[in-house]
């Protein structure tokens, strides 16, 4: 010590132990949330704040503007809304897309299912995949239009053939990408029961699989909303009630540009209608209680 | 209790008894049937944790099996999965998704969902290796304490040799490069309480010995 080179030794401390009391008058500290603070956790009532904004900024250009044949402000958008709702049947176009975007999807969701179960379970099936979906997938749906048309003739079956394009590479996509990271263990978890074939792809791969399932869906239908609105520009789906699409080419053929927004909003509403309620719905039920996303 | 240093082939082994690989000569049977393919007559515990499927509860996994398997139906499976939970302590968390249990709960769900099957033989694969060391012991107990009331088959991997002596009762000792097996020893009637004991403290230094030989051969 004395030659100051010795390294310091820790102090040592004098060595206790109680015996500890039982929790009770402190074990709870929890606060109520102020009713500020219940409103900024809604995710709901920020975005519909944010919307707003985004509305009121829309009014104040438009307004500024003063030229409603470029850009209507918002207060004349949302008067052809509801007029086009109450006298216009706006909202059967817009079922009537729907529809439409119903047998498209669902067609696609299956062929897309079934397409990457073969891809999974054989090796030809897995080279197939790969090589349609880099073939298909950078392909727009909307320029396979014409030959539908040519095909199908001008109706409903040409915009479902587009639909089913639009929906089934990107999901396939998606789906073999799932399928391909489950883990080994789980993999051999589920034969240890003894699952094969198409059991062990409902009962394991699918689930296990689900969160890039769910993205590949939000995709599929985001590619397949906007597919089925522009294949409608260039014709309706049938003669007499054509869809949302056909709402809006109508309208600006008829300089009724209100009404054109107003279809617009309309679009944007559904789309925004089935993220916020169906997907969400679907996420909080699956992949959010599963502990497999945040 | 199959033990040895990391390569010797240990998991292989045990992978080979589940079915999932095919020995290339040679056949592996089980009381006089071939082994070919994996079967839920020999129920797999794995290291990792990620082994239960995330989309089921705690009851639904052990469930799992059993309906899968056709071996019981839906209503059984239930009761049977319950008395299983019980056993392994997890009675509070029954409806629970596994993403809520802690590692050490998540294997003691794998084991109760292999213990449901009564398999024929209980497969093993360092089930514990993964675990904090008081939650490792403790798990150790617990198998042993399951493994009193029904004594049931295991064929248990590890590379602890505290854990083959304590846990196992036949010892493998297997060499690395190529795998094979070296020693076949007795470890019978030791537990917790015999560690650091003479008895104990000899069959360590001894199976010590044997995987330290194999180090200064493939180095000398």
């Amino acid at each position: 010590m004395a030659d100051g080179t010795a390294k310091p030794l820790p102090p040592s401390r004098p060595e206790f132990e109680r015996t500890l009391p039982p929790l009770g008058a402190v074990g709870d500290v929890a606060r109520p949330l102020t009713a500020f603070e219940k409103l900024t956790n809604l995710a709901s009532a920020r975005r519909i704040f944010l919307l707003l904004i985004l509305a009121a900024i829309w009014q104040a250009y438009g307004a500024w503007l003063s030229n409603p044949l470029i850009f209507p402000p918002f207060t004349d958008v949302a008067d052809a809304l509801w007029d086009s709702i109450l006298r216009r049947g706006l909202l059967w176009r817009a079922w009537a897309s729907i529809a439409v975007l119903a047998k498209g999807y669902v067609i696609g969701v299956v062929l897309a299912l079934v397409i990457t179960a073969l891809a999974v379970s054989t090796r030809v099936g897995s080279d197939l995949l790969s090589t349609l979906t880099a073939m298909f997938n950078p392909l727009p749906a909307i320029a396979l239009l014409p030959i539908a048309l040519l095909w199908f003739g001008l109706g409903e079956t040409s915009l479902v053939f587009v639909l089913v394009h639009s929906v089934l590479w990107p999901l396939a996509l998606n789906t073999h990408a799932g399928f391909t990271a489950v883990s080994d263990t789980l993999r051999m978890a589920g034969r240890n029961y003894g699952l094969t074939g198409i059991p062990y792809v409902i009962r394991i791969l699918i689930p296990a699989a689900f969160p890039s399932i769910l993205a590949g869906l939000k995709i599929a239908w985001a590619f397949a909303w906007r597919t089925l609105i522009a294949a409608e520009l260039v014709f309706g789906v049938s003669s007499r009630s054509g869809g949302l699409g056909w709402f809006i080419f109508e309208n600006r053929n008829e300089l009724n540009i209100p009404e054109v927004f107003a279809g617009l909003v309309m679009v944007i509403l559904i789309g925004l209608a089935v993220e916020a309620v169906v997907f969400r719905a679907v996420e909080a039920r699956t992949v959010r209680r599963w502990g497999m996303q945040r | 209790m199959l033990l040895g240093p990391s390569g010797c082939g240990k998991s292989s082994l045990l992978k080979s008894v589940g079915g999932f690989l095919k020995p290339v000569e040679g056949e592996i049977r089980l009381s006089g049937a071939e082994v070919d393919g994996p079967g839920p007559d020999r129920m797999m515990v794995f290291q990792e944790f990620d082994q239960l499927p995330p989309w089921k509860t705690v009851k639904e996994n052990v469930m799992f099996p059993l309906t899968a398997s056709g071996k019981l139906r839906r209503r059984e499976a239930e009761d049977r999965a319950r008395s299983y939970i019980a056993k392994v302590g997890l009675e509070r968390f029954a409806d629970v998704h596994p993403h809520m249990l802690s590692g050490g709960m998540k294997q003691r769900v794998a084991i109760a969902r292999a213990l449901a099957m009564e398999p024929a033989i209980l497969l093993m694969d360092e089930p514990f290796a993964a675990l904090d060391a008081l939650t490792r012991r403790k798990m150790q107990e617990e198998l042993l304490a399951l493994w009193e009331e029904a004594r049931f088959t295991v064929l248990f991997v590890t590379h602890s040799i505290e854990e083959a002596i304590v846990v196992g009762s036949r010892i493998l000792v297997m060499s690395p490069h190529p795998g094979r097996v070296k020693a076949e020893l007795d470890a019978d009637g030791f537990d917790h309480r015999s560690v650091g004991g003479e008895k104990f403290q000899k069959l360590q230094t001894r199976i010590h010995d044997m995987l330290f030989a194999d180090r200064i051969e493939s180095h000398g």
